[in-house]
């Protein structure tokens, strides 16, 4: 049975007379891993801080499970009530390009003081939770250390464990490897690989085509607001049609 | 006067002297605080209000201020207060200045918090109070603390302006024994009154910086 945990339709973002995002409409179905490539500037983050709520789209349909965040009205995107908002937040996790870690928290503490302040779990569960998270991303020893202590690949990793422990039923990565150093990007890699050995729903924008082609059920090549080509990572990244597609994936030659 | 008595005299002045600074600071640092959100403030006139106010509070000097807070509800509108308003007058001066400062300090801490740590808050569910107290605030102080050292350190030299309405702190004490006496013993002693209180005080703020210092 497909389930579209995300729904994207004819979505329009401006900054100014910038216009960004010129309509774009996805599906995300549940338990696949979607991946958004293209070159720099095309919108691919301000996608992706559409759909997580972090901007106000100008118009179009923002659907989660069902749910509009956003619904079109003649035009213009017109936004749910703040406690149908705040619903739909719960439904979706977002990993940053630089982490954005808590540095005042230890480690330990990033990743569970949501569950604590936002869900309002007892300390005992949350630990617990957050521990089983720390050891899934290899980092049960560095419990009680702080962001700073740590590597760009370990903060990065803290970053997708402080994700998961609000359960999210989609997960959005900005570019997580682009802030690290080469020899970082295969740990945080082989996490999201292992996520999507264990069917969490992604959404991950990269410049990795290898992992991409690897990890995804579905690519979406963009360039400038729109969805130029998109389809199965055999498709898209083995055989382009669009010139477009392939000018771009010309400078990735592995 | 025996060295006893002088010792006496200027030691309850200087009760009355850490009496304005504590006084001052409990009232100033949270009132700052509010200060600051109204220079935010995406409302115009309050913006523009506190902006006034911040800007007539640290372009005039704090013994002019002092002045006009005690003698303004006589002159301006003919009240006359009981000789208690002396002491309201002095920490009503100290706090609405020193909360002028504060908030200028705590805009700047604010301000140069990197946009990603609310972002990070939001999309992990947390309201805008709980960011700001439990993620953005923390920072902030840590920031902001070397500035606000300065301001405490300068606070405990301004209690000495309380003189200029003749409230019975230490300076004014070591004023009038100076006067009596016709010599600079009382003022010695005051100096080595003031500098020992800022040793504390200096003392203290380390200590509060130290035990920020586990994060960076
Ligand atoms: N807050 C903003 N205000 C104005 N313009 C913006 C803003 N955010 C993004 N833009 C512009 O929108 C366009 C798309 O930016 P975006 O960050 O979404 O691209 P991207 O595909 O993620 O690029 P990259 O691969 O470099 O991360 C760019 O031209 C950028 O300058
Ligand atoms: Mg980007």
């Amino acid at each position: 049975m497909k389930v579209n945990l995300l729904e994207i339709k004819n979505l329009k973002k401006s900054f100014g007379t910038l216009e960004v995002i010129k309509g774009i409409s996805l599906n995300v179905e549940e338990g696949k891993v979607v991946s958004i490539i293209g070159p720099s500037g095309s919108g691919k983050s301000t996608l992706l801080r559409c759909a997580t709520l972090l901007e106000t789209i100008d118009s179009g349909e923002l659907i989660y499970l069902g749910e509009h965040a956003t619904t079109d009205i003649d035009g213009k995107a017109s936004y749910a009530h703040k406690a149908q908002l705040k619903r739909i937040q719960s439904y979706f996790g977002l990993v940053f390009q630089n982490f954005n870690l808590f540095p005042h928290f230890s480690v330990i503490k990033n990743v569970i003081d949501a569950l604590i302040t936002v869900q309002k779990k007892p300390k005992d569960e949350a630990m617990e939770i957050g521990r089983g998270l720390l050891k899934k991303v290899g980092l049960a020893d560095k419990e009680d250390a702080y962001p700073y202590q740590l590597s760009g690949g370990q903060q990065q990793r803290v970053s997708i464990a402080r994700a998961l422990a609000l359960n999210p039923k989609i997960l959005f990565f900005d570019e997580p490897t682009s802030a690290l150093d080469p020899e970082l990007t295969g740990e945080i890699l082989n996490v999201i690989k292992e996520l999507a050995a264990e069917k969490m729903t992604m959404v991950i924008v990269t410049h990795e085509m290898s992992f991409a082609r690897d990890v995804s059920d579905h690519i979406i090549f963009m360039d400038n607001g729109v969805i130029v080509e998109e389809g199965s990572p055999s498709k898209v990244i083995n055989n382009p049609e669009n010139e477009r597609t392939k000018a771009f994936l010309s400078r990735f030659e592995s | 006067m025996t060295w006893s008595v002088m010792i006496f005299k200027l030691s309850e002045g200087m009760l009355e002297s850490v009496k304005i600074f504590t006084l001052t600071l409990l009232f100033s640092l949270p009132l700052g605080l509010f200060v600051a959100f109204g220079r935010m403030s995406k409302n115009l006139l309050l913006r523009n209000f506190v902006r006034l106010y911040i800007s007539i509070m640290r372009g005039t000097p704090l013994i002019l201020q002092l002045m006009v807070i005690y003698f303004g509800p006589f002159y301006i509108f003919n009240i006359t207060l009981s000789s208690g308003y002396r002491f309201y007058a002095v920490i009503i001066g100290f706090v609405i200045n020193y909360a002028a400062y504060f908030a200028e300090i705590y805009r700047g801490g604010i301000e140069s918090m990197p946009v990603g740590q609310y972002e990070a808050a939001k999309v992990l569910g947390y309201s805008k109070a709980q960011t700001f107290i439990r993620i953005i605030l923390p920072q902030v102080i840590k920031r902001i603390l070397p500035s606000i050292t300065n301001e405490v350190i300068t606070l405990i030299k301004d209690t000495a302006l309380a003189f200029a309405i003749s409230y019975a702190e230490m300076f004014t004490v070591a004023k009038a024994i100076a006067a009596a006496q016709t010599n600079m013993t009382a003022f010695i002693i005051a100096g080595i009154f003031y500098y020992v209180f800022n040793l504390i005080v200096d003392f203290i703020m380390g200590w509060i910086e130290k035990k920020l210092s586990y994060y960076r």
